[in-house]
C-alpha cells in the first residue's frame, strides 16, 4: 500500500486524525528531522555562499558592500596569482596524498587480512593514527620536526638532513613533512575500508583459482582486485573530496606557510573570510571549488564506470 | 504485502552474492603468505605509526629541556599545567559534552531517517538519497560563514549548541546511509513475524532489529563523536569565549603560542587522544564487521 501511493498516487492530503502515523505519512515523518536540519544547516548556507559571491560583502567595509556581479570571479581568475598557486597545491596535494594512501593502505589492508600471532593488536596498532583528529596530527608532527628537539636532530645525527632546520619551515621541504604527516593519519583509514571489504570476498573462488593452480600474484589479480573495484573506487573518491576539503591539518600544521607553499584553495578561503572578513571574495572562492569538485567527481565517476551497467 | 515490494524495490546493493559461511578452518596452503611478508612490512610500518605516539607520550612525561630518550626521570607537571593553567579541565568538559550530544543526536535522527530509507519506498526518496550523497561534497570548512550568520541569527554563538548542530549535522548523510544499509541487511520477515505475533511497529523495531542493529549503530555513533571530538574549524569559529572552547582549539592555540611550550602541547595532546583511543579500543572489533555489513557500497 505504501509503495503503491508512492508510485501511482500524488501524496495524500494531510488527514486531520490524530491516531498514529499511517504507513503512509511514516516514512515523511522519520525522514523529517535529518532532511530539516540538512535544508537548514546544509542547503540553506550553501544557496546563501551562491548569492554572496555576486556580492561585495565585507563587515569591516561596510560602505563597499553591494552587488558586484561577476566581479568576484573576474577578480579570482584574472588578477590573483594566489588562486592559481592555491589550485595548483590542491592538485598537486589531492593526487599525491589520495595515490599514497592507496597504496599503502591497499598493501596493508592485505597483510592484516593475513592470518597470523597478534593479528588483533597489530590491527589496533596500525590502525590507532586513523582516530587521531587534524589538530592533534599536526601537534605531534611539529614536536617530531621541530629543529632543536625533533627526531629530525637526531636524524641528522645520522646524516638525513642538517642540524637546526625545521622541516615545516623550509619550501623545499615543508611538501613531503606535510605529505608524511597526512599520510600517518591517511592510511589506516584506507586500509579499514579496503579491509572491510576484503572480507566479503568469497573463499571458494581462491579454493577454486587454487585448484587450477594459480599463483598469489594472480589470485590478487583476477579476485581479489575486482573484488575491491567498487569499495576502492567509492573510497578514493570520498577521500580525494575530504584531502581537498579538510583545513584542520594544514592550517594547523603549517598554516599554510612558508610563503603560501602549502595553501589549499579551502585553506585560502578560510583565510580570506575569517582573518580578512572579505566574505564575497570568499564566497566567490568557494563557488569555484564547488564546481571543480562536482566537476573532477563526475568525471570520475564516468571513467571508472561506477555503478554504470545496473 | 506491499510492505516486501517496498523491500524489493529498494536498491540493490552492489555485489548482490551471499557471503558464505566462512569455513570453521582456515587451510595455510593456499591462502597465506610466507611468514616474513608479513611481519618485515607490517614492523615497519609499525615502526612508521608508533613512533609518533612514542615522541608525543616522551615530550609529555619528560622534564622541560631533557633530551634523554627514554621517559626518565619522569614527571606529570606538563599534563597539571595544562589542564589548570592552560583550563584543559575546562575544555576536555565541553568536548564531552559536544561529543555525546552530537552521538545521540546524530544517532537518533539518522536511525529514523535510516529507517525510512530502508524500509519504504517513498515519493521523495530518490531526491532525498541524492541530497544525501551531494552533501558528500559540501565542504563544511567553506560554509563557516553563513553558519556563523545562522548561528548568530539564533542566539547560539558561543554556546555549544551551535557546535552540537553543526556537527550533528555534517555527520547526518553518512550516518543515514550507514544505518539504511546495516537495516536493509535485517530480513523485512522478522519484522513481520512480529507483527504478527500482535507486535505494532515501534515494538517490533525495538525488539527485533535493534539489537540486530547494534554493531552498526555502535559504528556509527562513535563516528560521531569521534568526529566531533577531534573536528576543529566549527569550535574555532562559533565559541569566543575561552571557557567555552574545545580540545582542539585548545591544542591549536598552544601549537600558535609565540614561545611554543613543547611539553605542554604533548600533554595536551595526550589529552585529546585518550577518549578517542579508549573509543576506538573497545569499538576495534565491531567496527569492522560494522563496516563490511553496511560498507559505504552505497
Amino acid at each position: 500500500m505504501a509503495q503503491a501511493a508512492a508510485v501511482a498516487k500524488p501524496p495524500a492530503p494531510p488527514r486531520r486524525r490524530r491516531a498514529s502515523a499511517t504507513p503512509r505519512r511514516l516514512p515523511y515523518l522519520l525522514i523529517a528531522p535529518a532532511a530539516l536540519l540538512m535544508l537548514g544547516f546544509i542547503a540553506y548556507p550553501v544557496i546563501s555562499v551562491f548569492y554572496y559571491s555576486l556580492q561585495n560583502y565585507n563587515p569591516t567595509k561596510p560602505w563597499r558592500n553591494g552587488y558586484a556581479g561577476f566581479d568576484n570571479f573576474v577578480h579570482a581568475f584574472t588578477k590573483d596569482p594566489v588562486f592559481w598557486d592555491t589550485l595548483v597545491f590542491s592538485a598537486k596535494w589531492v593526487v599525491v596524498e589520495v595515490g599514497l594512501q592507496l597504496l599503502f593502505g591497499l598493501a596493508l589492508a592485505l597483510i592484516v587480512n593475513q592470518t597470523f600471532v597478534g593479528r588483533g593488536l597489530g590491527r589496533a596498532l596500525v590502525f590507532s593514527p586513523w582516530a587521531v583528529s587534524g589538530v592533534l596530527t599536526s601537534a605531534i608532527w611539529v614536536l617530531l620536526y621541530n629543529s632543536q628537539t625533533g627526531i629530525t636532530r637526531y636524524l641528522a645525527d645520522m646524516g638525513i638532513g642538517s642540524y637546526g632546520t625545521s622541516w615545516l619551515s623550509d619550501t623545499s621541504t615543508v611538501f613531503p613533512a606535510a605529505v608524511v604527516a597526512d599520510l600517518w593519519r591517511g592510511v589506516p583509514f584506507f586500509a579499514i575500508l579496503i579491509l572491510a571489504d576484503l572480507q566479503s570476498v568469497s573463499r571458494d573462488l581462491y579454493e577454486a583459482a587454487e585448484v587450477d593452480g594459480a599463483s598469489r600474484i594472480k589470485q590478487f589479480w583476477h579476485i581479489t582486485l575486482p573484488h575491491l573495484k567498487d569499495a576502492i573506487i567509492l573510497s578514493t573518491l570520498l577521500r580525494a573530496v575530504w584531502e581537498f576539503n579538510n583545513v584542520d591539518l594544514l592550517y594547523t600544521l603549517t598554516g599554510g606557510g612558508p610563503a603560501g607553499e602549502t595553501t589549499t584553495l579551502p585553506l585560502y578561503i578560510a583565510n580570506t573570510s575569517v582573518d580578512a572578513h572579505n566574505f564575497g571574495y570568499a564566497s566567490a572562492l568557494t563557488t569555484v571549488a564547488f564546481v571543480i569538485l562536482l566537476f573532477c567527481s563526475m568525471v570520475y565517476l564516468r571513467l571508472s564506470k561506477f555503478g554504470g551497467e545496473k | 504485502m506491499s510492505v516486501k515490494e517496498a523491500t524489493k524495490t529498494a536498491p540493490a546493493p552492489v555485489r548482490a552474492t551471499p557471503e558464505p559461511p566462512r569455513p570453521a578452518k582456515r587451510n595455510r596452503a593456499w591462502d597465506e603468505a610466507p611468514r616474513w611478508q608479513i611481519y618485515l612490512p607490517l614492523g615497519i610500518y609499525l615502526l612508521f605509526t608508533l613512533v609518533p605516539f612514542y615522541w608525543i607520550l616522551l615530550f609529555s612525561l619528560r622534564p622541560a629541556g631533557s633530551t634523554s630518550l627514554v621517559p626518565w626521570p619522569m614527571t606529570f607537571d606538563h599534563f597539571e599545567k595544562v589542564w589548570t593553567d592552560r583550563s584543559f579541565g575546562t575544555y576536555f568538559t565541553n568536548s564531552v559534552l559536544v561529543g555525546v550530544a552530537t552521538l545521540i543526536m546524530t544517532t537518533l535522527v539518522a536511525l529514523a531517517g535510516g529507517y525510512a530509507l530502508a524500509r519504504f519506498d517513498f515519493k521523495v526518496k530518490r531526491a532525498f538519497m541524492l541530497a544525501l550523497l551531494c552533501s558528500q561534497f559540501v565542504p563544511g570548512a567553506l560554509l563557516l560563514v553563513p553558519l556563523f550568520e545562522i548561528f548568530a541569527e539564533l542566539q547560539m554563538i558561543n554556546s555549544l549548541g551551535s557546535v552540537i548542530l553543526a556537527e550533528t549535522v555534517f555527520q547526518l548523510p553518512l550516518s543515514m546511509i550507514l544505518i539504511s544499509n546495516f537495516i536493509k541487511n535485517v530480513p523485512y520477515t522478522l519484522e513481520e513475524a512480529a507483527w504478527v505475533d500482535g507486535c505494532n511497529r515501534m515494538t517490533a523495531f525495538r525488539i527485533v532489529v535493534l539489537p540486530l542493529l547494534r554493531p552498526g549503530l555502535i559504528a556509527v555513533g562513535s563516528f560521531a563523536f569521534v568526529h566531533s571530538w577531534n573536528h576543529f574549524l566549527f569550535a574555532l569559529m562559533f565559541l569566543n569565549n575561552q571557557d567555552k572552547q574545545t580540545i582542539p582549539v585548545g591544542l591549536n592555540s598552544l601549537m600558535s603560542a609565540d614561545s611554543v611550550d613543547l611539553g605542554a602541547l604533548a600533554a595536551g595532546g595526550i589529552i585529546a587522544a585518550v577518549p578517542v583511543v579508549i573509543v576506538f579500543a573497545f569499538i576495534q572489533k565491531w567496527l569492522i564487521t560494522g563496516f563490511s555489513a553496511g560498507a559505504v557500497k552505497g
